[in-house]
């Protein structure tokens, strides 16, 4: 490529050089090797094409649009349209059958365990923890203790009104502070979280107080007794956590019962009916069952014998699908 | 070959070609046009060879997703395909599964020793004959003869001013080169799909962009490797040619040009006598059908693809002089010193490394054949909930939860019975209800696919003290009573 020039050649390589000399250093003019001028010019001529084809050049108001008219916003929109679409028979049927029909559906239950873990990690998690795990303050949905009911239809209530929330129906329920307000002296409280210990499964790890547990049980068949009922089972028609379980919402050690009595702290979940279209709603309500805490319409009245098999529905056999629930 | 030369003077017997070996070490820069090089077809047994190793090699690459293998209904019946949407790999009457993926790890660690084993024994056999750059470069420059004639009309060609029959020789060889291409590329394709179904589709315009993609890539690089770049991808781009000189020993065969013989060469007048002086007469055959562009007097160099073309043109001038052929002919390192010395020459077959090269082969072979013969078509995957790591229920057992997969390879559904091994005291729940006990789940799991079931398991209180932070998934085919097994860790907090 050098052989037309008749400049200077240096003596030992026979390369020629720049012509140039500093203190009797030249310097040669090496060309580059073909392969890479080659990709070089390929690359020049591929960015003009994309230049033409895609958009590029940033304007004072906007940019080049390029002749594709490619727009990586309206592909994701539409991607998205075209999965809604997708989805939109599996939802509707999800909608038009019972929770029962939907669950014995292998198909419809892959579905609705699918869409409700999506819309559950986007939305649920942030309180309710990892595959509803639960924090202090913020019930674990995986147990099988339920505030407000474990059947899909009750689950799917909840979801929709919420509790405690601004929905005309939410689901409410109050419990008094105790101390803070002054309804009651702390050594009361002393006595009612004794008694509190003595009537749940939580005595097996703390011993109660029994003399004070005793001092108190006129206490909670006055104040807590309306709501809890009589043996502390609780009541779900009015949200009062059964006392009878080892399973506390705000800590399981003395003192937390304790302060949970003076304060009466209570949370609030959203109502989600304006958030979700009803058939996410639906979806929810099945991720939620299904994490594993769940309860029949009706609750079983004989307990299943231990030997009987349980079936599980057979699955779809998509092996293409990641996960089939 | 005599009417040819305009290029060519005469020494004595053979034809004398003005050729010079242009892609030699010494004449090669890397700022310079490549200097093209014009081979000659010689004829001969390694010609005959190469032939039919590249019908051989075109036949199984062409025809090979055309076989036919039935099996069932509603299953591929190509013999040969890798079915990447569905994530199966199907060879004749084997079926891979994405998890067997070490069964391919297997036979490309196979190739890679039986590539060392040959090139131990015969050194650069595989670039010679069976490499697709030397395949498709050989048919390129072969439609390149049969349009444009051979070395010097093609030389000729070149050289002529600009003219329509130039035109029109150029045009026909490019589209033929072009046509074998996009047939190189198609053909690729329908081992990742049905190839009738996809043949319809490509031709009928109604392929997914990503086949079209895939053909017009590997067209162009056939066309660009094959036709315009040749000798260049295994001078410059091919790193076999640098690992290969690891693989040989001083016994490993190669094309190689006697010196002890042939030197000093020089031109040979017709009835001089052959004392003095050596065998060849320079006639520079050896360079004029080299695809190369090298020079084999010149030694065993990089550049060299064992091709052996360069045998056949010097047995024939050989032949022509009476003298004894191979003056270049394959020879070993060891071969040729003792040669030199005047030593009776032995070959040792086996020498340590092929030893070890067909010990690994067989070893590794036996175990895959084993592996593949006992490979279960039913076994189960558990993957242990990690978050949150365990749940305690309302009477205080403790439940993890798991998904249980069925790996069904076998056609037919399957019923299984998922319990668990040991622990009577344990209890597995379905879908949702964590109060319905029971120590065996049916699981029906689906012809060929993999079936997930999530499966609690249930410690009751009494048991957590004492419960052991393994357990193990027993699914048992309800029929054949077939048994896998999984261990998954179970976590109780104590």
């Amino acid at each position: 490529m050098m052989d037309h020039d008749n400049r200077e050649k240096d003596a030992i390589t026979n390369q020629s050089t720049t012509g140039h000399e500093w203190d009797g250093i030249t310097e040669l003019d090496t060309p580059l090797p073909r392969w890479w001028l080659y990709i070089f010019y390929a690359c020049i001529a591929i960015a003009v094409v994309y230049w033409v084809l895609m958009p590029s050049w940033p304007l004072l108001n906007g940019y080049t649009k390029g002749v594709l008219g490619h727009s990586d916003r309206r592909e994701v929109v539409t991607e998205l349209n075209t999965l809604h679409s997708a989805r939109a028979g599996d939802f509707e049927r999800l909608q038009s059958v019972s929770f029962d029909a939907a669950i014995a559906d292998p198909q419809l239950r892959q579905f609705g365990f699918a869409a409700g873990e999506t819309a559950f990690n986007d939305n649920c998690r942030t309180c309710h923890g990892a595959g509803g795990g639960g924090v202090r303050g913020y019930p674990s949905l995986a147990d099988n203790v339920w505030l407000w009911g474990g059947a899909p239809d009750d689950i799917e209530k909840t979801i929709r009104v919420g509790i405690r929330s601004s929905h005309p129906e939410t689901r409410m329920s109050q419990m008094p502070a105790f101390g803070r307000d002054q309804l009651l002296t702390p050594s009361e409280i002393g006595n009612l979280t004794e008694y509190v210990l003595s009537i749940s499964a939580a005595q097996k790890r703390i011993a109660p107080n029994l003399k004070a547990a005793n001092a108190a049980a006129p206490i909670f068949l006055l104040q807590c007794a309306s709501c809890h009922g009589v043996t502390g089972a609780g009541d779900r028609t009015t949200g009062a956590p059964s006392l009878q379980d080892d399973i506390w919402l705000y800590g399981d050690t003395r003192a937390d019962i304790r302060q949970q009595i003076e304060l009466g702290r209570a949370g609030v979940m959203p109502s989600w009916q304006s958030r979700f279209d009803p058939g996410t709603i639906r979806a929810l309500a099945i991720y939620v069952y299904a994490l594993g805490g769940g309860e029949k319409t009706p609750p079983p009245v004989a307990p299943a014998n231990a030997n009987e098999p349980t079936s599980a529905a057979p699955m779809p056999s998509d092996p293409g699908a990641k996960k089939t629930y | 070959m005599l009417n040819q030369s305009t290029a060519s003077t005469h020494t004595g017997d053979a034809e004398r070609i003005d050729v010079e070996a242009v892609n030699s070490q010494e004449a090669r820069e890397l700022y310079k046009k490549r200097t093209p090089i014009y081979p000659k077809i010689p004829s001969g047994r390694y010609r005959k060879l190469k032939w039919i190793m590249m019908a051989g090699m075109l036949a199984i690459y062409y025809i090979t997703p055309w076989i036919r293998w039935d099996r069932g209904v509603d299953r591929p019946n190509q013999a040969a395909m890798i079915d990447f949407e569905h994530r199966r790999f199907y060879f004749f009457f084997i079926e891979l599964w994405p998890q067997e993926i070490y069964f391919v790890t297997g036979l490309l660690i196979l190739a890679a020793l039986a590539l060392f084993l040959f090139t131990a024994l015969f050194g650069r056999v595989w670039c010679g004959y069976a490499c697709p750059q030397t395949i498709w470069t050989d048919l390129f420059i072969h439609v390149e003869r049969w349009i444009e004639g051979d070395r010097n009309a093609r030389m000729r060609l070149d050289r002529a001013p600009p003219s329509l029959s130039k035109a029109a020789k150029k045009v026909t060889k490019h589209a033929i080169w072009l046509f074998i291409a996009v047939a190189t590329g198609g053909a690729w394709v329908f081992y990742f799909g049905d190839a009738p179904t996809l043949l319809t589709e490509i031709l009928t315009g109604k392929a997914s962009v990503t086949i079209y993609l895939f053909v017009g890539i590997l067209t162009f690089t056939t066309y660009a490797l094959a036709g315009t770049m040749r000798e260049q991808v295994c001078t410059y781009m091919c790193p076999w040619p640098r690992i290969q000189a690891a693989m040989m020993d001083h016994e490993s065969l190669s094309v190689t040009y006697r010196k002890d013989r042939g030197e000093p060469r020089g031109a040979h007048k017709k009835d001089a006598i052959w004392e003095g002086r050596g065998d060849c007469i320079d006639c520079r055959q050896c360079i004029a059908v080299c695809p190369q562009g090298i020079d084999i007097r010149d030694g065993m160099q990089l550049e060299c693809i064992n091709c052996a073309l360069c045998i056949d043109a010097c047995d024939f001038v050989m032949a022509k002089v009476d003298r004894p052929l191979g003056l270049i002919g394959y020879n070993s390192e060891l071969q040729s010193a003792q040669r030199a010395a005047n030593q009776p020459f032995r070959l040792h077959i086996f020498r340590p490394r092929i030893i070890l090269y067909s010990a690994l082969i067989l070893a590794i072979s036996s175990f895959m054949v084993h592996q593949m013969v006992h490979r279960a078509t039913l076994s189960i995957e558990v993957v242990r909930d990690r978050n949150p790591p365990f749940v305690r229920l309302a009477d205080g057992s403790i439940r993890n939860s798991y998904a249980v997969k069925v790996l069904n390879k076998t056609y037919e559904p399957k019923i299984m019975e998922v319990t668990l091994e040991g622990l009577p005291i344990f209890t597995l729940s379905a879908f949702g209800e964590a109060n319905r006990g029971a120590r065996t789940i049916i699981v029906h799991a689906t012809a060929d696919s993999v079936t997930t079931t999530r499966i609690g398991l249930l410690a009751p209180p009494e048991a957590l003290r004492t419960a052991p932070r393994k357990v193990t998934f027993v699914a048992r085919d309800q029929v054949t009573q077939f048994e896998a097994k999984r261990p998954a860790a179970f976590v109780s907090g104590e």
